[in-house]
């Protein structure tokens, strides 16, 4: 059973910077077809300061970390049993190229289902921009396969 | 956009086959480099059949639904929850409709249902956007 009492860790925030390169290469990843996530210029003409990060790129940012997802190791998971259960964001204002983003992550929960086969793991994420204002959160359940 | 009432369907949105191709590249952008998602010999060895697709890559394809719907900037909340895995060679389609028109931190609102299913219609993601109206 994964260590409950690591229940309320606060991981080390970092910073990413958004690229204007990533984010097109993002927007080109998932079939992105809406110029105003691929051309700066059709972005600024649509009333962005400059090109969007669409809405789930949140969650890349938090893969910019020191460590890809730091709560494998926090709570030594086997990466191959980790699947994802649930992701939620709630939204502040719009991240764009050019932003530098904080990143802070918190275990928020640790439960099971199924007599401990499925464990489950909550995160809250907060996502600060350069200018100190909150852009977005985030809530992921991971589940861990026991079986 | 008073036309949008409680029923109001989103454009669908239907995706080419998820390919070892599509994998790499969203592993690439993404920066979620788990390589279940990119390595056969290691997602076996996990006991999958194969590699699979990454949820988040469904879940932004879900994103595309409701900005070809409405400008992101009037993107509230948007939140599923990861019900089936998504193999190669599933087609996704993604779809939503309108089914409360609510009042979010003092904002007039609509709660959209959307869902992403695969072509045999399993429902793979199956969540909830607050958009502005």
């Amino acid at each position: 059973m994964l260590d409950k009492t690591k229940i309320g860790h606060q991981f080390d925030s970092f910073k990413v910077d958004v690229e204007k390169g990533r984010l097109k290469f993002f927007a080109k990843s998932i079939g992105e077809t809406n110029p105003i996530y691929i051309d700066e210029e059709a972005a600024i003409a649509a009333g962005y300061k400059a090109l969007p990060a669409p809405p789930t790129f949140p969650f890349s940012l938090d893969m910019e970390g020191p460590e890809l997802l730091p709560v494998i190791g926090l709570l030594n998971l086997d990466i191959g049993r980790v699947l994802h259960g649930t992701q939620e964001f709630n939204y502040f204002g719009q991240i764009h190229a050019g932003d530098t983003i904080t990143v802070s992550s918190k275990l928020k929960n640790i439960f099971d289902k199924k007599g401990g086969a499925l464990e489950f793991v909550v995160m809250e994420n907060s996502y600060t921009n350069q200018d100190g204002e909150l852009m977005a959160q985030a809530s992921v359940t991971l589940v861990y396969r026991n079986v | 956009m008073t036309n949008i009432t409680v029923g109001t369907k989103l454009p669908e949105l239907t995706l080419p086959p998820i390919s070892r191709f599509t994998l790499a590249l969203y592993a690439g952008a993404s920066g979620d480099h788990n390589p279940i998602h990119i390595d056969s010999d290691f997602a076996k060895k996990a006991g999958m059949p194969d590699v699979f697709a990454h949820g988040m890559l469904s879940m932004a394809y879900l994103g595309r639904l409701l900005t070809n719907w409405q400008p992101q900037s009037q993107l509230r909340k948007f939140s599923n929850k990861f019900a089936a895995i998504t193999q190669l060679k599933d087609v996704i389609t993604c779809s939503g409709e309108v089914v409360e028109l609510i009042t979010h931190n003092d904002e007039q609102c609509a709660r959209v249902a959307i869902q992403a299913c695969k072509q045999d219609g399993t429902q793979s993601l199956i969540g909830e956007a607050i958009v502005a109206l």
